[in-house]
């Protein structure tokens, strides 16, 4: 009896391949039930805590939205704590993803860069330590990140502003007015660094599926290094580098105390970039939580409600690459 | 491009001529090293010749002479594609310099800063009574809270990462394990500060309890979990059929085949996602800003009254900004560091240590 209710239980599915059918008979054992419903109950318990967040932030955002009298999307002023409260998004949405976009004009080059010196350039005795190194950056807290770019980064930029001003600065956004480098381009800096581990690691392991076939025929036709890279590697590993890329711009739209450190914020949109100034979600709601009252506090939750819309697309976006391209390549 | 190729064999008729296009001209292999140590040289001539003040200026001119001596002199030497492909060879090597630039410096300066006001007394003091203009005083209260907070959080996390996982892949299938799966992703890039919200807006706002240690706790084992889930799915991933179906076979009830048999064999790989994950969240500052408040005080008990985190205490201190408090901001940092890095080390040892071997022998 025994034995033969425990064959009938079907063996688990092979790791990632075609899955066996269906069971023909559900386990009948307390222990069994139990289990299955204890692992099922952690399965759902995510997916409220997922649903729970949205509806949460949602009901505290419409009663702040309700006192607004400003506009959310547009007006340039954060008073939430005022009488009447007057708030709006426009800055800091700006800011956020000006700075996210010149995290990943820096970055992404960068990140392939090193995923491809590690897959192809670097003798194999570096590549594996190389590999090591980018994930340890990947380790430092974002707070240690601030203070570094607080004390180290923005004294030393000073120098290449005044230059990029000297050169650039007829263009308007690369003018540059003495002071503190502290403003949206140095976050941008910062948020490359920070993200450029995800970008190069995810890039790396789609780098390093590339058919050998592939390369060696192009190496047959007598291909160069960068051309074998540019005709088989690259074209393969295009969708990953993609989706790479978005996992990297959800961690620089959310990073928060990295730009509460470094940026001096300000609720205007400046015309330059590089002169101190401006503010984005996550920075603000750091910096401003702890002067907020009840409707300040609901205002912050109401534009955390925007910052996590915004990753949950962008991030979202990325996994439905990554697993579109599974399914294909496996 | 191939058809250029194609014809140098078919005159290997002609003897010189094909040794002459056999051996093309090529650089010596010192060229790059070579070409790298005088742009260098020259970068920081130009640099102190016209007074930039900045070094970044330097390293730029640098980089920009090196790519572009590589080209011409290769493209001089070698020809156009031999050029273009030591132009992407040094683009490569510019670009893993660049990266590791921030790591040295990111560790040379909390390494030469921290080290100045580390000691056993920084170590075993708390900030009671201690002015922020003030030299002295001491981390042990942020340690303590890190340590609770964190400690709750993987109480919390584990248990549910690990039989999320375990549903993934021992049960998971049709429509909610597929929705569990992308949303363990998804939830992977929920930026610390909205876990904060979400909690703030659950536990303070609305269930009204005070600021509090276990408050951050929730949060970061919202921000723990996935991770968890998504490092114990693939070690239960990697280990073989086989042995489930030998356990199945000898009559084990499934769930226990999964406890004494799946779980145990995966136990390395499981223990050093775990690791990984509390190295990430211990390093977390936006939800403690948010739930725990802060606090100068040693506070044991993470349930009742604002305590204080490693990383908030760095926040803190920054903030305080004056030379005292920037040296106990660079202690704290690392204190910080050589925490996380210890706790990657561990976790990268017990993976050595515990990988899973072979099904086959």
């Amino acid at each position: 009896m025994e034995i033969s209710s425990a064959t009938a239980d079907s063996p688990p599915p092979p790791a990632g391949g075609t899955r066996p059918v269906e069971r023909t008979k559900p386990a009948a054992r307390p222990g069994d039930r139990i289990f299955l419903a204890l692992s099922r109950g952690s399965g759902i318990l995510l997916l409220v805590i997922m649903a729970a967040i949205a509806v949460f932030l949602t009901v505290r955002a419409t009663s702040a939205l309700s006192k607004n009298e400003g506009n959310f999307f547009t007006t340039f002023e954060w008073a939430a704590n005022g009488t009447p409260p007057v708030f709006g998004i426009a800055v800091l949405a700006f800011g956020t993803v000006v700075s996210s976009i010149i995290a990943m004009l820096i970055a992404v080059p960068v990140a392939l860069g090193i995923a491809l010196f590690i897959s192809h350039y670097a003798p194999r005795r570096l590549a594996t330590p190389l590999s090591y190194v980018i994930d340890l950056l990947a380790a430092v807290p974002s707070i240690v990140y601030g203070l570094w770019g607080a004390l180290f980064l923005v004294p030393h930029l000073g120098g290449l502003y005044s230059w990029f001003d000297d050169y650039l600065g007829w263009t308007g956004i690369l003018a540059y007015h003495d002071g503190a480098a502290r403003s949206l381009f140095t976050i941008g800096i910062l948020l490359a660094i920070m993200i450029l581990p995800i970008v190069t690691s995810v890039s790396r392991e789609v780098f390093l599926q590339t058919p050998r076939m592939n390369e060696e025929a192009a190496l047959a036709l007598g291909a160069t290094r960068w051309e074998v890279i540019r005709m088989s590697v690259l074209p393969f590993g295009r969708s990953g580098v993609i989706s790479a890329s978005m996992l990297g711009l959800g961690r620089a739209l959310g990073e928060t105390m990295a730009v509460a450190t470094v940026l001096s914020p300000s609720f205007e949109i400046g015309k330059s970039l590089l002169d101190p100034g401006g503010g984005t979600f996550a920075q603000n709601i750091a910096s401003s939580f702890k002067e907020s009252g009840e409707i300040g506090k609901d205002a912050l939750i109401a534009s955390g409600l925007v910052l996590f819309v915004l990753t949950l697309l962008v991030n979202g976006a990325a996994r439905m690459i990554i697993a579109r391209r599974k399914e294909y390549t496996a | 491009m191939s058809g250029v190729t194609m014809n140098e064999p078919l005159v290997a008729d002609d003897a010189p001529r094909a040794s002459r296009t056999l051996n093309r001209p090529s650089l010596p292999r010192w060229t790059p090293a070579a070409l790298a140590a005088a742009s260098v040289a020259l970068g920081t001539g130009i640099g102190l010749g016209a007074g930039l003040s900045s070094r970044i200026q330097w390293g730029l001119i640098a980089v920009l002479l090196f790519i572009g001596g590589t080209y011409a002199l290769a493209a001089r030497v070698e020809g156009r594609r031999q050029a273009k492909d030591r132009l992407a060879t040094s683009l490569v090597w510019v670009c893993f310099v660049l990266a590791v630039i921030p790591l040295v410096s990111l560790g040379w300066e909390t390494i030469s800063r921290g080290s100045k006001v580390l000691d056993g007394g920084f170590l075993s003091h708390s900030m009671a009574g201690v002015l922020t203009i003030q030299p002295g005083g001491g981390v042990y209260h942020a340690i303590i809270g890190t340590l609770e907070q964190v400690g709750i959080a993987t109480a919390i996390a584990a248990p549910i990462g690990l039989l999320t996982a375990v549903y993934l892949v021992e049960y998971g299938r049709g429509r909610l394990a597929k929705a569990v799966t992308f949303f363990v992703d998804v939830m992977t890039g929920i930026p610390s500060i909205v876990a904060g919200l979400f909690i703030l807006s659950f536990w303070i706002l609305m269930l009204d309890f005070g600021y509090s240690g276990f408050a951050g706790s929730m949060a970061l084992a919202i921000l723990m979990m996935p991770v968890v889930v998504r490092s114990t799915e693939e070690m239960l991933k990697l280990v073989p059929n086989e042995l489930r179906e030998a356990s199945l076979a000898l009559g084990v009830p499934k769930w226990r085949t999964i406890l004494k048999v799946v779980l145990p064999t995966a136990i390395g790989g499981i223990a050093t996602g775990v690791m990984l994950a509390v190295a990430r969240i211990a390093g977390e500052s936006a939800p403690i800003v948010l739930l725990v408040f802060g606090s100068q005080l040693i506070n044991n008990n993470p349930f009742d009254g604002a305590q204080s985190s490693l990383p908030y205490y760095i926040y803190e201190q920054w903030a305080a900004g004056n030379e005292a408090s920037y040296d106990r901001a660079w202690a704290a940092a690392l204190v910080l560091i050589a925490f996380v890095m210890i706790l990657n080390l561990v976790a990268r040892g017990i993976a050595r240590w515990k990988a899973p071997k072979g099904g086959h022998r």
